[in-house]
């Protein structure tokens, strides 16, 4: 198989420019500079074509910043993104936002949202735009006779479908989810994620799966990467990284998912928070918070490594 | 009119862990809001009994309320940005919490905060009380809104959705502080959720609600392992955990019936794999077994 998406090396930096008080006072000596976000920093990795993968992380660590990189939304500030081999990415990756609510223009119909874009890009010819959609309505499990409802009439796992219709309505290869389904109730979160996995089959779809949810990405991805503050961290297939993690981050996460099966636990917390992206500790960025922080952790950023078939860990523990 | 809470019942003891279940609008708020006499007009609590320590609290005029909320039972809501007032500090919003209940002099009531910001794990508290909500994560916000319930030693805490927002590792945390403090203090605990695997770690027992009424009630293991309602059933089903990896999950067919037009009988029954012509009958939450357990189901699972 090989990589229909490549990553390399690719860093996305957000500066905020010195206000004018902030410039008179470095004028006069004062040791400010401009701020600098480093929201993704240096990440590589592949998907193959029919892949799934799940990209995990908390809030902040830098995966939504990625999956709009990888949709063509955000240009990265340093390395390269390939798709095909291409440097250009077109019509053939499409992103799908989280919030349902938020991503749908409330003053549009329905068939306006979704049949706008393959009508402009050509896909499809405006007299043969009604049967499309009705077709598109229906693989998406919406009822083609709403097609001229608006947003707001539309439950929150309805508009879930709307959104998943826009995006496969320019009839593209690689779909990028973002917690495409943390906003949805557990019961319609189970129709979302079944029907990502028909339309994969039925398709051929390769999918980015970002999510916070473990739960959700082990039971959709083949291969899981997990970030944290801008880098990867740890990636391996899923079986791989829910039997056997390697760095201490993943396998803290790990345990302290809340499962059905785990009763009256004894939760024992990581401690501390995830720092700021504005001031990143030095050396490994797990350090503060790792059980197991030697003094070299805070001196060096430890290298992906392979540390098994396939399974990749950013840790100085596996020196040794 | 729409009954957003329709014939409620449950019991909470001292030192005790409630779970409240459902999906959004099955009226697991409202029944939290009931409480503590906090629903909002046109809204209305038309029949029933909420008995605290014997008092029922819905006899009590809004000023015996008052003493009632936030000195014996407090709440957390799940926002703490919408719940923090953005122009006071900590300490100004926590000192007039405790002198509203309490009659002592702002040291003391200071020194009272300080001690319950380090119960709740936050790290210096001195300095960070003189902070603005604004200068807190998320995390630290809801530890802050937990601090806050904590003030007046309340014997009930009522919880709405306090780790939906948070990561997984702040919310373990969170979790970590709850169960420390329904261990040693004895404070009894509601904690309304939609996520049936929060419950599982921290409940000791469940009552799950379905379009305003509780369908099933029990200890966490019976109703986890052995669900007697089609729609727990479909809850646990709907988990993806639950399920073989790249399965499809079990979902339940369908959506939450609208408030407003609920069928007459069963609310699931138009989504239920189990649904007969009896079941358009008016139902009620029938004992099961011993151990007070409660279903509302013609066609139990584990009869």
């Amino acid at each position: 198989m090989k990589a229909l998406l490549e990553l390399e090396h690719v860093s996305k930096r957000f500066v905020q420019p010195l206000d004018v008080a902030g410039k008179i006072a470095r004028a006069l000596g004062a040791d400010v500079s401009d701020e600098v976000v480093h929201a993704v920093d240096d990440v590589s990795f592949g998907v193959n074509e029919g892949e799934v993968v799940g990209l995990v992380g908390e809030s902040g660590c830098g995966k939504s910043t990625l999956g709009r990189m990888v949709a063509g939304i955000l240009p990265p500030s340093a390395g390269a993104i390939r798709y095909r081999g291409q440097d250009r990415i077109g019509l053939q990756v499409q992103m799908i936002f989280q919030d349902p609510f938020a991503s749908l223009n409330p003053r549009m119909r329905v068939e306006d949202i979704v049949g706008e874009a393959p009508v402009v890009h050509g896909l499809v010819k405006k007299e043969a735009l009604g049967d499309y959609l009705d077709q598109l309505f229906a693989r998406c499990g919406l009822d083609p006779s709403y097609k001229k409802r608006f947003p707001h009439q539309f439950s929150g796992g309805q508009r879930s479908r709307i959104g998943i219709a826009r995006a496969l309505a320019v009839k593209p290869e690689f779909l990028v989810c973002d917690e495409a389904v943390a906003a949805l109730d557990v019961s319609i979160q189970a129709q979302i994620l079944n029907l990502f996995m028909k339309l994969r089959e039925e398709l051929a779809l390769t999918y980015l799966f970002i999510s916070h949810d473990l739960g959700v990405v082990e039971h959709l991805s083949d291969r899981v990467v997990i970030m944290y503050l801008g880098r990867v961290i740890e990636s391996a297939s899923t079986q791989e990284i829910f039997e056997r993690a390697n760095h201490p981050y993943t396998q803290a996460l790990l345990k302290q998912v809340p499962r059905l099966d785990t009763r009256k636990t004894q939760f024992k917390p990581i401690v501390g928070e995830i720092p700021s992206p504005l001031s990143p500790p030095t050396g490994c960025h797990f350090h503060p918070r790792c059980p197991h922080a030697m003094a070299r952790c805070k001196e060096a950023a430890p290298p992906l490594k392979e540390v098994g078939s396939g399974h990749f860990s950013a840790c100085h523990l596996n020196d040794r | 009119m729409a009954k957003a809470v329709d014939g409620v019942s449950f019991a909470v003891k001292p030192g005790e862990v409630l779970g409240l279940v459902g999906e959004s609008g099955c009226g697991k708020t409202v029944t939290g809001f009931s409480i503590l006499g906090l629903v909002d007009p046109p809204g209305r609590i038309v029949g029933g009994r909420i008995l605290f320590e014997g008092t029922d609290l819905l006899g009590l005029k809004e000023e015996q309320l008052r003493h009632v909320r936030g000195a014996r039972i407090s709440m957390v809501f799940q926002d703490p940005m919408m719940t923090l007032n953005p122009v006071l500090r900590i300490d100004t919003q926590m000192i007039e919490a405790v002198r509203a209940h309490q009659n002592v002099d702002s040291r003391a009531a200071l020194k009272i905060a300080r001690e319950a910001l380090e119960r709740v794990g936050i790290p210096s508290p001195e300095s960070r009380l003189r902070s603005y909500p604004h200068q807190f994560s998320g995390g630290m916000r809801q530890r802050v809104a937990i601090a806050i319930a904590l003030l007046n030693k309340p014997q009930l805490i009522i919880a709405d959705e306090p780790t939906t927002a948070l990561d997984v590792t702040i919310q373990a945390q969170i979790l970590y502080e709850a169960q420390k403090l329904c261990r040693e203090s004895g404070t009894a605990l509601i904690w309304i959720t939609h996520d049936l695997s929060v419950v599982a770690g921290l409940a000791d027992r469940i009552c799950v609600m379905y379009a305003g009424r509780i369908v099933e009630q029990g200890s966490v293991d019976e109703v986890l392992d052995k669900p007697l309602h089609p729609y727990t059933q479909g809850l646990i089903g709907s988990v993806p955990s639950r399920n073989r990896r790249g399965s499809p999950l079990a979902q339940i067919p369908g959506m939450t019936p609208a408030l407003l037009d609920l069928p007459p009988g069963c609310a699931f029954r138009s989504r239920c794999p189990r649904a007969a012509p009896r079941c358009v009958n008016e139902t009620t939450l029938e004992p099961s077994g011993t151990n007070g357990r409660l279903v509302r189901c013609f066609y139990p699972l584990h009869p």
